[in-house]
């Protein structure tokens, strides 16, 4: 019987994988996905979190499922770009009935939002679950992911030049349509998160934003489920920019937090996988909990420890 | 199953709980790995006590980081949902990988499948529901007062924070003995779907939980029943789908409070609403030719509401429906808006009551709740339509029995009505 932990490995853990150089190509395509998918989620997060939409994510997350399914169906291959149109447009739908129903009937928001997403996620399994064994696409691997295929997934070709795999191509893609959208509407992204009246006297629609925002995370959820899972991207949303939130107050440096963490968290994430021989996806999502059980007590901005060490100073201050 | 799913439903959803039992279900996942591993096997016990641990561990993290950190509610949520689904993710992929993992099928945890059930699963399932409807059923009072009104429920000495604990292992507990029939991520369907169905039914909380236990067992039942119809069908999303089913049929079709007999009631006010501007454009074009004409030309009526033409001759052909007005008959070569339409008695006297109505209140804000002469004309729009007869005779009396309004035009009398609009024009026209 093998043990749940084995022996730390130092040398396989940390060094084989870029020994030769065929592993190397491949265990970097892992960790470059890792990386990517958590930045983009990183920084799509940031703005979600802000906008206390975080279970929003999670709705849209699940929601897409039978976008998916239909899409797969419909054209029965995985092509990125009906997949994406499929899910896309389950998102928004998804979104637009959590909001007509908080809005239309006497249901509040939290309860709408958990009725829409199951309902549609419900549809989704019952959907893979009819393509039967012939699909690509098992319910499981959509739930927890495999980032370890993605040097697997077929290759796309520039005439006769390989660019790279399907999926890191089209996170890659995603992440820099991210960074070029925040940049380019930073200022408008930051004012409808933070001052909607504002925002409304500015002449920003705030609801353009709102859809624009949610249309951004179906594409970032799109791109990255294939090998983080539906659950665990909203772990990738999350996670960088509350971790970050220990230590900064600004977006701006919030936003670049999520670079060094995406690159942390798939590191870690890939050693530990290698070494317990579990789900990656899932080991980063518990290195990127390890770091934010870390600045929850160690933050300086209203961390466990600062909070006892300053409240106590504050204490004393008042009593002299 | 659906039962005791449903009751604990009602619970969750008045206290605006619903996302709280979702993340309770991911967050058990965990509890069930660590209690399949402790047993090496797939023995019930350690796996519901593992998830209960589990479980508990979330809502006390949850709790914990909404009192230290700056973190909101939602993220709170979703930290610990996702989190805990990672670490469940990663001792289950583990396991599969160890010797004794594939004998399971441990992963039925996360979709369920209702034929994979052994019988101890069902007792403990049998046992569970009817421990969750005894305990309802004896602390329905404390749990009510504790989930609408936390300051009395405290005053009264109630242990509330206690009862929020009590409340979250019985959720636990429901979801946990779900979890094999249902999966993880629907579980909270089953909490969610059925209340808020059982929501849109019914405002009070005795039924409301009926209704949701009720609905839950129904949709467990079809679902059930349609999984064993096909070969293949997962049992859990046929349940989930049957209750989504049931809730867009109360949303839509609920006599009381479903939005099509809402809008089909709405669409019936809006249209009286217009009936009757008409009416009162009649009686205005009447009034505009001092009464001398019996007819009023249907272009000017249009001017009047400020409608289209063939927008007014839809109305007017309404009037005529109603026996309130006369088309009259069409003379050769006329425009469209040179119809003419003439009162019925009926149309007459209802013309009358919309104008007074109107009048009747635009000299009270003046008079009485002392409005400037120029504001009170919106206000008396909306008012017209809804005056009872009694409010009416109230306002004269307090007014005693005025004449004018505040613009110095006559207020349509009793005797207006009784005389009908022939008489009062011909007696208006003698000299």
């Amino acid at each position: 019987m093998t043990e749940f932990f084995p022996p730390l490995d130092l040398n396989d853990t940390f060094w084989a994988p870029w020994a030769t150089q065929k592993d190397f190509a491949w265990n970097a395509q892992i960790v470059g996905m890792g990386i990517m998918v958590s930045l983009s989620c990183g920084l799509i997060g940031a703005f979600i979190v802000a906008r206390k939409l975080a279970l929003m994510g999670d709705a849209i997350s699940h929601g897409i499922l039978p976008g998916l399914a239909i899409a797969f169906i419909a054209t029965k291959s995985k092509a990125l770009f009906p997949m994406f149109i499929g899910a896309c447009g389950a998102g928004l739908l998804c979104s637009f009935c959590i909001e007509w129903l908080h809005k239309k009937t006497p249901l509040k928001m939290d309860a709408a939002l958990g009725l829409t997403f199951t309902s549609f996620f419900a549809l989704g399994v019952l959907l893979i679950t009819q393509m039967g064994n012939n699909a690509h696409i098992d319910a499981e691997c959509l739930l927890y992911g495999e980032i370890g295929f993605t040097p697997l997934a077929e290759s796309i070709y520039w005439g006769s030049i390989e660019i790279g795999s399907r999926p890191l191509l089209s996170i890659g893609l995603v992440t820099l349509v991210i960074i070029l959208i925040i940049t380019v509407f930073y200022k408008q992204l930051m004012v409808t998160s933070f001052d909607q009246t504002l925002s409304v006297s500015l002449g920003l629609s705030v609801r353009t934003v709102h859809y624009g925002l949610m249309l951004l995370l179906a594409i970032t959820i799109v791109a990255s489920f294939e090998s983080v899972g539906v659950i665990l991207v909203i772990a990738m949303l999350i996670f960088p920019s509350t971790t970050a939130s220990f230590f900064f107050t600004r977006m701006p440096a919030i936003l670049f937090c999520s670079f060094p963490l995406s690159i942390f968290y798939s590191f870690g994430g890939f050693f530990l996988a290698r070494w317990l021989d579990c789900s990656i996806a899932g080991s980063m999502v518990v290195v990127a909990m390890a770091c934010f059980g870390i600045a929850w007590l160690f933050g300086t901005e209203n961390g466990i420890l600062t909070n006892l060490f300053f409240r106590k100073k504050t204490i004393l201050d008042h009593s002299n | 199953m659906g039962v005791g799913c449903g009751l604990m439903g009602g619970f969750v959803v008045t206290r605006k709980l619903s996302l709280f039992g979702d993340t309770l279900s991911h967050a058990v996942l965990p509890g069930v790995a660590v209690g399949f591993l402790w047993s090496q096997s797939k023995n019930s016990i350690s796996i519901i006590v593992g998830a209960m641990i589990a479980g508990f561990l979330g809502v006390f993290l949850i709790s914990l980081l909404k009192k230290t950190t700056k973190v909101g509610l939602d993220s709170a949520l979703g930290l610990v949902l996702s989190g805990f689904y990672a670490v469940g993710i990663c001792l289950l992929t583990r396991i599969q990988k160890m010797e004794f993992g594939n004998q399971s099928g441990i992963d039925r945890y996360l979709f369920g499948q209702i034929a994979g059930l052994s019988t101890q699963d069902v007792w403990a399932m049998g046992i569970s529901c009817i421990l969750i409807v005894l305990i309802t059923t004896i602390f329905y009072k404390e749990l009510l007062v504790t989930g609408f009104d936390h300051g009395f429920a405290r005053s009264i000495g109630l242990p509330v924070d206690l009862l929020q604990y009590f409340l979250w292992m019985l959720l636990s507990f429901s979801v946990i003995t779900s979890l094999q029939v249902v999966g993880v991520i629907l579980v909270s369907a089953l909490l969610i779907i059925p209340a808020a169905t059982a929501s849109i039914i019914t405002q009070k909380m005795k039924s409301l939980l009926l209704w949701s236990a009720l609905l839950g067992m129904v949709a467990g039942v079809i679902g059930t029943y349609l999984s064993f119809l096909g070969g293949r069908l997962p049992t859990g999303p046929l349940i989930v789908l049957t209750s989504t089913l049931l809730f867009i049929l109360a949303l839509f079709f609920h006599p009381e409070n479903g939005l099509l007999f809402k809008w089909l009631r709405l669409r019936g006010k809006e249209r009286k609403i217009a009936l009757e501007n008409t009416l009162k454009a009649v009686y205005q074009e009447l009034e505009w030719n001092n009464f001398s004409q019996d007819t009023v030309q249907l272009g000017n009526l249009a001017k009047r509401r400020r409608i289209s033409m063939p927008e007014m001759h839809l109305e007017a052909i309404h009037l005529v429906k109603k026996d309130f007005a006369f088309l009259l008959p069409v003379k050769d070569q006329v425009l469209p808006s040179e119809n003419t339409l003439s009162l019925s008695p009926t149309g007459w006297s209802e013309a009358c009551r919309i104008v007074r109505n109107h009048r009747l209140w635009e000299l009270y804000l003046t008079n009485e709740v002392q409005y400037a002469a120029d504001h009170v004309h919106e206000d008396a729009e909306k008012i017209e339509h809804v005056l009872g007869d009694e409010t009416v005779r109230k306002i004269e009396r307090i007014l005693s029995n005025p004449k004018t309004d505040p613009h110095g035009k006559l207020i349509p009398s009793q005797q207006d009505i009784e005389q009908g609009y022939i008489d009062k024009m011909i007696a208006k026209n003698l000299p």
